[in-house]
């Protein structure tokens, strides 16, 4: 098991260079020259010459990337061209509040998707199971930046129930984390409907239950660890969805996060922090999907027996 | 002698409802069973044998299936008003079932001691150091080690799962054990070892059986009494040499003019022939009278009464009275 957590935790490093460099590829073609947008409009080309200089932004695009990936195996991510701190600096502070974030959202999507699921599934064909699938057909529909933005005027301008802005308390994750999480919720509500559904049509249901067992501990005992392999790998997948929605989500909610950050930073062509945000993502989203095999694992023993 | 029956059906029918009609699954089943008896249910696939098991455990799917008529008694208990339960507290203790197929039967994600333990637990008040003792006892009682007790079922072949399954369904040391094709997924050579061992506890423990089976070598080997069923009704029924010697149904004998003969192998099999009709769309009066070498004009018309040859053993056949069937002699076999 260690050895397989190591294997891929190995496989990451060449998956993180990929990363940095398709990124790097994308902002050196894309439109508008860092020096220039940090200098601003008034700037002579003098001013903006010595500065391409300083970056090293006259070197070759390959060159330049070297240059990064060699400073990253260091451990050194760069300095941000606007703040001059170090990106390591300006991404640690911010990782917390994304995290708070994420993790409200994907607590709020699993504890309601899972029982919407196991209830629509197991009363199907009834008003429940419509009216949930309707709810999660919403989920997936509705955009996260409209959501928040209801949310905010109802409960935070109307109703005064929630700040409307800042990460000061627990209570400033709740509207974006229910904003990016729903969307969430409805996918995994689904998948586990319909998994469930394929469950308890097996035959080890009908054995559970000609056993005597009450049909709730039936669902609950038999069908549900057997139906969480799906719910497990969509909520994984969610996750990195999760994290590209708090783009959205800390913008509407003016939350400062990554997500935000990274947003500032395209704008800024601040490529260093840009590549740093980056690189947290994959990290992140590679550990998820890192934690969500190992849970199978938990869940299904014969999936454990492939990982010796 | 007669004593109080442990499993008594009167007339059951049971539709499968379907977008594409009416499955007309079982149509007016009548069976008994005394405690301590073996009694074979024989005949094809798609016959209802499967869905008259369920029907007694009343696990039938619902949807689409619907008990439109009938009685089931368990041990003088009235299945069709028990409350769920009062089903559940009888499933696995009055009556428990092995299934057809152990590679589906038994849940991949839980230990098959865990699994066999829940029996004890559900039925009886006891410890779980104490309800897992018992599980290594039954275990060890089918032919499996106790200490593998603690592997899933993938880590067992089909022969072990299937003594799973059956220590499972004898945990609960039922007084009726529905057995559906408990042989039928495996090996050959398995088999007899399965049927041995269900025989031995069978009698050890004097639990009535119903034997679901399309093997007609099975049912020589453990029925006391056979029902033949055909297109979801029962079609011939006796003791074992009633229905072996003294066959009176075309379709019985069809089933055994269709075994292979061992002691001429070169002798060309005798299958019935046709299929077996759609359970959607059944034949008019006798349902076998599109397949039978015996068809005359009435059958095609009228449903055929119940003919008694003696107090145990009837058929439903339109070539036979009161009179002519003591005699037999109507079908002559190879």
């Amino acid at each position: 098991m260690w050895k397989y957590i190591l294997k891929r935790l190995l496989y990451l490093i060449p998956v993180l260079f990929g990363v940095t460099l398709l990124v790097f590829l994308i902002m050196s073609v894309a439109p508008g020259d860092p020096a220039k947008v940090i200098l601003g409009e008034q700037a002579t080309p003098e001013a903006i010459e010595q500065l391409r200089v300083e970056l090293g932004l006259d070197d070759p695009v390959l060159v330049q990337y070297m240059r990064y990936a060699t400073g990253l195996l260091k451990g050194d991510m760069g300095m941000s061209y606007k703040s001059k701190d170090p990106v390591a600096v300006e991404i640690v502070a911010r990782i917390p509040t994304t995290l708070k974030l994420t993790l409200s959202a994907t607590l709020i999507a699993v504890l309601v998707a899972i029982p919407l699921g196991i209830f629509a599934a197991v009363k199907q064909n009834t008003l429940f199971d419509g009216l949930s699938m309707f709810i999660a057909l919403l989920g997936i529909s509705i955009p996260i930046f409209w959501l928040g933005l209801m949310l905010l005027v109802l409960f935070s301008q109307r109703l005064g129930w929630f700040p409307s802005s800042g990460a000061a308390s627990w209570k400033s994750f709740i509207l974006p984390g229910v904003a990016l999480g729903f969307h969430s919720m409805a996918s995994i509500a689904r998948i586990t409907r319909s998994s469930m559904l394929e469950v308890i049509r097996q035959d080890y249901i009908r054995t559970a239950r000609s056993k005597g067992m009450p049909y709730r501990d039936v669902i609950t005992k038999h069908a549900l660890p057997n139906a969480l392999i799906p719910t497990i790998t969509v909520t994984g997948l969610q996750i990195g969805a999760l994290m590209a929605g708090s783009v959205l989500t800390e913008t509407v909610f003016s939350l400062p996060g990554i997500g935000r950050l990274i947003i500032n930073s395209i704008q800024g062509r601040d490529i260093p922090v840009v590549l740093g945000c980056i690189l947290v993502f994959t990290i992140g989203f590679s550990v998820v999907n890192l934690l969500v095999d190992l849970l199978y694992a938990y869940v299904d023993p014969r999936i454990k027996a492939q990982y010796t | 002698m007669e004593n109080k029956p442990i499993l008594e059906i009167k007339n059951l029918v049971v539709e499968y409802r379907t977008d594409d009609g009416i499955v007309q699954a079982l149509n007016g089943l009548d069976l008994s069973i005394q405690p301590g008896e073996t009694h074979g249910l024989v005949g094809e696939t798609g016959a209802g044998k499967t869905t008259a098991g369920l029907g007694i455990l009343k696990l039938i799917p619902d949807p689409p299936g619907v008990v439109v008529d009938g009685e089931i008694y368990l041990d003088g208990k009235n299945v069709m008003v028990a409350s769920d339960k009062e089903m559940e507290s009888m499933r696995g203790y009055d009556v428990s079932m092995i299934f057809q197929d152990p590679m589906t039967s038994l849940n991949p994600v839980m230990t098959v001691e865990d699994q066999i333990a829940e029996v004890y637990e559900l039925h009886e008040d006891i410890s779980q150091a104490d309800s897992l003792k018992k599980t290594h006892e039954i275990l060890e009682l089918v032919g499996i080690p106790a200490e593998r007790g603690n592997e899933y079922p993938h880590q067992f072949s089909g022969g072990m799962k299937q003594r799973v399954v059956i220590a499972m369904a004898l945990a609960g040391n039922p007084k009726l054990l529905i057995a559906d094709e408990p042989t039928t997924a495996l090996d050959v050579t398995i088999q007899a070892q399965v049927l041995g061992m269900m025989k031995d506890l069978k009698d050890k423990y004097n639990t009535a059986m119903l034997m679901i089976t399309h093997d007609l070598g099975i049912v020589a080997e453990v029925c006391d009494k056979v029902s033949v069923i055909y297109a979801g009704r029962i079609v011939e029924q006796g003791n074992l040499v009633d229905i072996f010697d003294n066959t009176r149904h075309p379709y019985t004998e069809g089933l055994f003019n269709s075994l292979p003969n061992l002691a001429d192998r070169t002798q060309k099999l005798k299958p019935i022939k046709g299929l077996m009709p759609d359970p959607s769309n059944l034949p008019t009066g006798c349902p076998f009278h599109p397949r039978c070498d015996y068809v005359m004009e009435i059958c095609s018309k009228v449903k055929p009464p119940r003919v008694y040859r003696d107090g145990a053993h009837y058929v439903e056949c339109h070539l036979y009275n009161e009179e002519n069937i003591k005699k037999g002699g109507v079908i002559e076999r190879d």
